[in-house]
């Protein structure tokens, strides 16, 4: 009937003549996609920067000159504002910029590392949990819940205020604690893929149980991995910036984002730029990690959105 | 029902079990509690009447059943800072943060699930697109960074509101968006994706078809099941609300459980840490047990689980 008549009309105006590649397809979906395009430019931006930082810095972001404090931006219509210090300098007159550059690199860090921590802890709970199931299942959902009925930054301040804040412990006690995405994403993914076919085809094969996983399983579930790697990246970073906020994460002099917005903090009421430069960097970064992670998920699995 | 009902408990104690151990052994993580709380000028004495006093000389397992069983009955010690009962403390302050929380989560609703059901009325439309913007660009602002910028423009440019203290319900509202606006993108997303379900099943078609109004099909027919997700969302969403309410707390002066955590941390007051800790996750533990409970009796497909 007209069904039917639709349907092959459907079908046949996509089949074009000459069918492009997966490859191509997958090029189309990425350049195609403003989100993902927006992203990935200011995140390469922004990690260019941050690892030229040594040699584009303009000073020594450690270097307090109080004769030079509290310059403005140039944008400032200010006597005192000067392209030797083009986003000025802050309180203790170091220069902004070479702060906000090398702030980027602890960011970048943070977030990186306490992502790679938390993805493997959460990877392999989630993937166990979806393949066995039964009681393994349990027990991990035992876990993720009990993770999850934990405050996190309340757990990561009072951890960090008793074993002593520095770089590494902020690290760690971010990493493990924000595992939980990782496991409830990848056990529901390892589940689904768990049911197919050649999933059941490698068993009978006789595949040991760590093969089945390392080159059935991980490949199938690798682009919900990604992006949720890209998304507790942000996470991270922020948690990471709230922390240092509170005086309880990266420590000063150390050039934190978050922790030059702590320090500005005194006085933006009568220098508001101080806390909008660093606020508005780290806005930009999560803002476009955050675009790259929606628009991975678009691009590689468009059927699922929304 | 019951079964379903009786399983669900039962996971809901041991987890508030599994999290007092937690808690309760984060006093050793900086080493021997005694010596922290005796300062370094302390002498062995001094440190051994500390150890007696507090009982850390005994075994741990015994501290912790003494402390679980104390904490049952209401009684999380003494304050090492404040010198006052723990659990008097923390009853003084939760009103706040929970009237925080509220108004956090009325305004995350209010602005989000209408924003949901129009961006789903008219998928792709402008309203749709611009809702979506507002999620993203919603989930990338740092809440304090955002909080300091209310506090200055609202607060000092153009001296609209209060910038800190709990005096006036005009107190309330900078602290509110910067706590609510977090949750928003989450809740505005289900509210959207259940609507497009729910407007495309053959009850609202059969709905429609009898002729009725848009708006009473809208609201009574295609809302009210939309909405059943939404809710145990946002109960899920007020638990994690009130462990975040720490950073807005501190930066808005406010004196409720949140800053209590952060003065008690730079007190290093741990019967505090600890209590609060333990009392925002049995918080949580308690509000998902409801919402499956809600979810269940609202669907029984649940119940099978």
């Amino acid at each position: 009937m007209t069904l039917l008549d639709t349907k092959d009309a459907v079908i046949a105006s996509e089949l074009p003549t000459n069918e492009p590649s997966p490859e191509q397809i997958l090029r189309r979906r990425i350049f195609g996609h403003v989100g993902f395009m927006i992203g990935a430019v200011i995140i390469l931006t922004i990690v260019v920067l941050a690892l030229l930082a040594p040699y584009i810095s303009p000073h020594d972001p450690y270097d307090q000159v109080l004769s030079r404090k509290l310059i403005p931006p140039i944008w400032f219509d200010s006597p005192k504002a000067t392209w030797d210090h083009p986003l000025g300098t802050d309180q203790l007159g170091r220069d902004y910029l070479s702060r906000l550059l090398w702030g980027a690199r602890i960011s970048l860090l943070i977030g990186f590392s306490a992502m790679l921590i938390s993805g493997v802890i959460g990877t392999l709970l989630g993937v166990m949990a979806g393949y066995f199931g039964g009681r393994v299942d349990m027990v991990i959902n035992f876990i993720i819940t009990t993770r999850l009925s934990m405050p996190v930054v309340l757990v990561a301040l009072a951890v960090v205020s008793l074993i002593g804040s520095s770089l590494t412990v902020v690290i760690w006690v971010l990493g493990l604690l924000i595992w939980d995405r990782f496991a409830v994403v990848m056990r529901s993914a390892t589940q689904q893929v768990r049911a197919l076919d050649f999933v059941a085809a490698a068993e009978a094969l006789g595949c040991s149980t760590s093969r089945i996983l390392a080159t059935e399983i991980l490949p199938n579930v690798a682009n919900h991995l990604i992006v949720v790697a890209t998304l507790e990246m942000a996470h991270a970073i922020l948690l990471e910036a709230a922390l240092s906020f509170l005086g309880l994460g990266v420590q000063p002099p150390e050039p934190s984002w978050g922790l030059m917005i702590s320090e500005a903090k005194g006085l933006m009421f009568f220098d508001g730029w101080l806390i909008a430069i660093p606020g508005a960097a780290l806005f930009m970064l999560v803002l476009a990690i955050n675009l790259l992670g929606d628009g991975m998920r678009d691009v590689t699995a468009p059927e699922n959105r929304n | 029902m019951v079964a379903y009902l009786i399983k669900r408990l039962g996971i809901a104690v041991l987890v508030a079990l599994t999290v007092s151990l937690i808690t309760f052994s984060m006093i050793y993580l900086s080493g021997d509690p005694a010596m922290a709380l005796a300062g370094e000028t302390a002498t062995e004495a001094d440190i051994r009447s500390i150890r007696q006093f507090y009982g850390y000389d005994q075994p741990i397992l015994v501290q912790y059943l003494n402390w679980l069983w104390s904490a049952l009955q209401g009684d999380f010690g003494q304050s090492h800072y404040l010198k006052k009962p723990v659990a008097e403390v923390i009853f003084e302050r939760l009103p706040t943060t929970m009237l925080l929380g509220a108004c956090a989560l009325t305004f995350a609703l209010v602005l989000s699930i209408p924003l949901g059901v129009l961006a789903a009325i008219r998928p792709n439309s402008l309203i749709d697109r611009a809702a979506l913007t507002i999620a993203v660009v919603g989930q990338a602002m740092p809440s304090f960074w955002f909080a300091l910028t209310m506090m200055l423009w609202f607060g000092i440019y153009w001296r609209l509101l209060p910038i800190t203290g709990t005096n006036s319900w005009a107190n309330f509202v900078m602290p509110a968006i910067a706590l609510g606006y977090y949750i928003t993108p989450g809740v505005m997303r289900l509210t959207r994706a259940g609507m497009l379900e729910v407007l495309q099943s053959d009850y609202v078609r059969t709905a429609r078809a009898k002729g009725l109004r848009p708006v009473t099909v809208l609201f009574k027919h295609a809302l009210r099941n939309a909405i059943i997700p939404v809710v145990s969302l946002a109960a899920v969403q007020f638990g994690f609300m009130l462990g975040g309410s720490i950073v807005i707390e501190t930066i808005f002066a406010i004196n409720g459980l949140g800053f209590l955590a952060w003065e008690s941390i730079q007190r290093a007051d741990l019967p505090m840490m600890q209590a609060i800790v333990l009392v925002l996750s049995i918080f949580y533990i308690v509000l998902t047990f409801l919402a499956d409970v809600l979810n269940a009796w609202l669907d029984p497909r649940i119940r099978v689980a």
